[in-house]
């Protein structure tokens, strides 16, 4: 009996303690003493796990590709939706263009004026494109593609190559063009008469 | 002799019914049989009510696409499931739940895989809360553009959803030092992903697999998703397959060309998750016509990504005075509220417009206020300004933005 009270006053106490720090998990009943999730390996993994930091790069796969071989694929895969030479097409519109737009009032919002990172083209073509068969094309067709659409842009040279150690290198225009979320930024007042 | 009594003590006139009422044909059959089994559907007589694509900004493809909420139908807090906004990036993923499996790893002591039978298998949570797209109201800040409240704020709804606090899975999984960042990866097309940070996900985040009473709808996820309860509908990923923990945010494009807010400077402002406190009236809204004077309720919803709604107020002429209106209960964390305002319209054009507070004291702004620290240009996002709709003579409701 002794022992059983001890075990609950810490329980209260551990409780207490947790809501008394965050207060608002205070809704949140605890979670389960044992779950239910079965051990896997990062190697049986690895096929959904797509994604990469953008900002340094980290999980580009190996491969390489070209503006050239980029040019080639997009023509092909491409073209039909999003126009010759990204210019616009009949679905999507222009991924030409905008650096410079945005102290305009007509902001253009392109890969090359608007990511802040390269990578971040070779993470979106992967996971989407093309839109009616996604995660099909190669590392070093996506490598392609993403030199072909950064050489449009003006960020590569019409030689250059794309891969793991190239492309996080690429330096684009809207690096340092992103701030912290800093609201509430309106100090709106609860006025009641007379107001305007 | 009632109703005559009735009607002689009523304060207007009433138009006497100058036929005996017949007896309805409901009454002389009998009505349809039940059925051996099936899936209740609306009456025939709301098959207007529906969920609607946009034809304000209409995309020359329907798989990245949104369809909106009739909000000016909506009765009560909660959106039926069939109303629920959609927004997808690459359709409606169809996942038989026998074969899907969610994944946690990254940052973790031991990656693990789950079943929908394991996730369900958890106790479970089940919280309201709201929805709303970060471009709800996109079109309308600077011009007219919009008619009904569905096409200027149908990017929006509400549901009880049900499921398991996320912080459960990512403690089961346990943290490696120096964890900050949480990646949630959905099982469509477009493998949607987004940067959520660690504080929240531990904090009110859920993995949900029912909404309002049934096992979520395929365009709202089917099986699993990730509710992040007050933000930006997107981070809120659908299909969920994958959970992977990190010390830095990805910064994918779906964090940094799109959901981000144009500033002055030509900066841009990125992770702004929180919707903020937002309101407006459905009831008389754009493309509605008023019978004429005489007391109507003004109706409307106001909610917030921080917090409770704590004081709605509305103004019948035009912003210049206002008066509280009454907020239903229950007004809860991070959900959507009615208020409600008896108004006696007195026959004259005005302006109505509704201002919501939360329980952290932020008031809604003006779309002035917000022109004066934002750049309000092209795809404007988390706009949350007051919206007034016009009331002509002839009782024509009309988006009176600009």
């Amino acid at each position: 009996m002794r022992s059983r009270s001890i075990v609950a006053a810490v329980v209260i106490a551990v409780v207490a303690a947790a809501c008394a720090s965050a207060p608002r998990m205070s809704e949140k009943p605890p979670g389960p003493a044992a779950g239910f999730g079965k051990p896997i390996s990062e190697a049986d993994i690895a096929t959904w796990n797509i994604d990469i930091r953008t900002s340094d790069g980290r999980g580009l796969p190996p491969g390489r590709g070209t503006v050239a071989q980029g040019k080639a694929l997009y023509e092909v895969q491409c073209l039909t939706c999003h126009g010759v030479d990204a210019k616009g097409g009949s679905v999507y519109g222009p991924m030409v263009g905008g650096i410079g737009s945005f102290t305009t009032d007509r902001r253009v919002v392109t890969p090359g004026s608007m990511y802040p990172y390269a990578p971040i083209l070779f993470d979106y073509i992967r996971r989407t494109m093309p839109m009616d068969k996604p995660q099909t094309m190669t590392n070093d067709e996506i490598y392609a593609v993403s030199a072909y659409l950064l050489h449009l842009n003006g960020l590569a040279p019409a030689d250059a190559a794309m891969d793991a150690v190239t492309m996080p290198k690429v330096q684009m225009p809207n690096r340092d063009g992103f701030i912290a979320d800093d609201r509430p930024d309106t100090r709106a007042v609860r006025c009641m008469q007379n107001c305007r | 002799m009632i109703g005559a009594t009735l009607v002689a003590s009523a304060a207007a006139p009433r138009i006497v019914e100058a036929a005996p009422l017949p007896i309805p044909e409901s009454e002389q059959k009998p009505g349809r049989p039940i059925p051996p089994s099936e899936y209740g559907m609306p009456s025939k007589f709301e098959a207007s009510v529906l969920r609607r694509r946009t034809d304000v900004f209409v995309n020359r493809q329907n798989l990245s696409d949104w369809s909106m909420t009739p909000l000016q139908s909506q009765l009560g807090i909660v959106t039926p499931n069939g109303l629920f906004f959609e927004r997808h990036h690459a359709g409606v993923a169809d996942i038989d739940p026998k074969t899907h499996r969610l994944v946690i790893h990254g940052m973790v002591k031991q990656p693990l895989v789950y079943t929908m039978d394991d996730l369900m298998r958890y106790p479970s949570v089940s919280r309201f809360h709201f929805l709303e797209c970060s471009g709800n109201t996109l079109a309308d800040w600077l011009k007219v553009a919009s008619t009904t409240v569905q096409q200027t704020h149908g990017l929006l709804s509400g549901a009880q959803w049900t499921g398991i606090p996320a912080s459960w899975l990512v403690n089961e999984a346990g943290l490696q030092p120096g964890a900050k960042w949480v990646l949630f990866e959905g099982a469509d097309g477009a493998t949607h992903t987004r940067s959520i940070p660690l504080e929240k996900v531990l904090d009110d985040v859920m993995i949900v697999y029912g909404q309002n009473g049934e096992m979520l709808r395929p365009e709202q996820g089917y099986p699993l998703r990730v509710l992040i309860p007050g933000w930006e509908g997107n981070v809120s990923v659908k299909w969920l397959r994958r959970i992977k923990v990190s010390d830095q945010p990805w910064y994918f494009r779906s964090e940094t060309a799109r959901y981000t807010d144009p500033m002055p400077g030509g900066k841009w402002r990125i992770f702004s998750f929180e919707m903020e406190c937002k309101s407006v009236i459905t009831q008389p809204s754009g493309g509605m016509k008023l019978p004429g004077a005489g007391m109507y309720e003004i109706q409307g919803f106001a909610w917030s990504g921080r917090g409770r709604i704590t004081v709605v107020d509305v103004s019948v002429d035009g912003g210049k005075n206002w008066q509280e209106a009454t907020v239903e209960q229950p007004a809860m964390d991070k959900m959507l509220t009615r208020f409600r305002y008896r108004w006696n319209w007195n026959g004259n054009p005005t302006m109505i417009a509704s201002r919501a507070m939360d329980s952290t004291g932020y008031v809604q702004p003006t779309v002035d206020d917000i022109t004066k620290v934002r750049a309000i240009t092209g795809f404007v996002q988390h706009h949350n300004g007051i919206f007034p709709w016009s009331v002509a003579a002839n009782g024509e409701v009309k988006n009176a933005i600009a």
